[in-house]
């Protein structure tokens, strides 16, 4: 055994210790974030105002989200569902009769883990550093496989131009074309410029909580400290951002 | 003369050359009709872009944005949608936000038919770009300027 053999193992050694280490570093780490942008989403207080549609309004006309009266063809980023279709809970004494079939709001949940994200051929949807799964509608091609990936129908296509459904006068929010998906964009275009999304500021009954929820002092992480929660398909291992508060 | 067929196809023989030149001559003329009126009628006019009012200059000279300002749009375009990057420093210092609808069309060219639509017809292009964008009704201002 020559100096030169031991010192070349040695080195080879550490080396691969080294990558060893850091790979799981990499892994424990995930990707980089600044925030993990979610909701809290009260679903007493939002049934406290019967029939309200404020959010899904506000909502739709801010993005110009098309009012397309065939069903087929519908179009929408925000939207309610009775308790119990939205969330499967198993538990008789969380479910109450009286929770069961309580309107509330669903929409796309900026899963921590998208699958959408994954099957996009084209990388026309991504998570943002923020938490916001976004899409440039620029470069879907409309394949809709992230459609059939959501296990939340958060995302709707476009079937046909959505130009003569849209609200008039529009907002100055892009309309879509004939061909794309699109879904709820978190109000990135109002988080640029400092504003909470659309449907938590009309919501007057302050039942859909938005926060940081890396931030324990966050007002979305204090209501989820104080209340039972329940979330959409966590058993699916996308880990949705939006809590339902019981 | 009984037995010759006075029909037969006569054989081309030289005589023939100014017959066959003057034919193919005037089809290659006929051919050519949209060279020659071209050449004969003025050169086409320019169009007359109205310059907005107010404003002193655009984010890049004119000549750059005459010539390349689809690549301008393409390249806010990415820096907004991908990088989340949403202003822009032009050679002067001057700051302004990335956006069509926002700042091209509410700060600039109002009227989007008289300029945007007046050389795209004169260029014979159509861009996909008002497919989505919106176009704010004349009078009404965009507050902030979104895409």
């Amino acid at each position: 055994m020559t100096p030169g053999r031991r010192r070349f193992l040695r080195v080879t050694g550490a080396a691969a210790v080294a990558a060893a280490a850091g790979a799981a570093l990499g892994c424990a780490a995930g990707r980089s974030r600044s925030r993990r942008l979610g909701f809290a989403i009260d679903a007493q207080r939002c049934a406290s105002a019967k029939g309200c549609l404020d959010c899904i309004r506000a909502c739709h006309r801010t993005h110009n989200v098309p009012d397309i009266p065939d069903a087929g063809h519908e179009v929408k980023w925000i939207w309610k569902e009775p308790f119990d279709r939205a969330l499967a809970v198993d538990d008789p004494q969380i479910l109450t009769p009286a929770l069961r079939g309580l309107p509330v709001p669903v929409f796309c949940n900026h899963c921590d883990n998208p699958p959408c994200v994954r099957v996009c051929p084209t990388q026309a949807t991504w998570p943002r550093d923020d938490g916001v799964v976004t899409i440039d509608a620029h470069r879907c091609i409309g394949c809709r496989y992230c459609v059939a990936a959501c296990p939340y129908g958060s995302r709707s296509f476009n079937w046909v131009d959505p130009r003569p459904y849209v609200r008039a006068p529009p907002s100055d929010y892009p309309t879509r074309s004939r061909g794309v998906v699109e879904k709820c964009n978190l109000c990135e275009e109002r988080l640029a410029r400092g504003l909470r999304p659309a449907c938590v500021e009309a919501c007057a009954e302050r039942a859909i909580i938005f926060g940081d929820l890396d931030d324990p002092a966050s007002d979305l992480r204090r209501a989820l400290a104080n209340r039972y929660a329940v979330r959409r398909k966590p058993e699916l291992g996308t880990r949705p951002q939006i809590y339902y508060l019981i | 003369m009984s037995g010759v067929n006075r029909w037969r196809a006569r054989e081309v023989t030289v005589r023939d050359r100014g017959w066959i030149l003057g034919t193919f001559a005037l089809l290659v003329a006929l051919a050519l009709w949209p060279v020659w009126r071209a050449v004969a009628s003025a050169p086409p006019r320019l169009p007359d872009l109205p310059r907005p009012a107010g404003a002193t200059a655009c984010v890049e000279p004119v000549d750059v944005m005459r010539a390349s300002h689809m690549r301008v749009l393409e390249t806010w375009r990415d820096r907004v949608v991908r990088d989340g990057v949403r202003t822009f420093m032009d050679r002067s210092g001057r700051v302004v936000t990335m956006s069509l609808t926002g700042t091209c069309i509410t700060a600039c060219h109002a009227d989007k038919a008289a300029f945007c639509d007046r050389c795209h017809d004169y260029a014979g292009v159509t861009p996909t770009c008002w497919n989505c964008h919106v176009v704010p009704p004349p009078g009404s201002v965009a507050a902030g300027g979104r895409r």
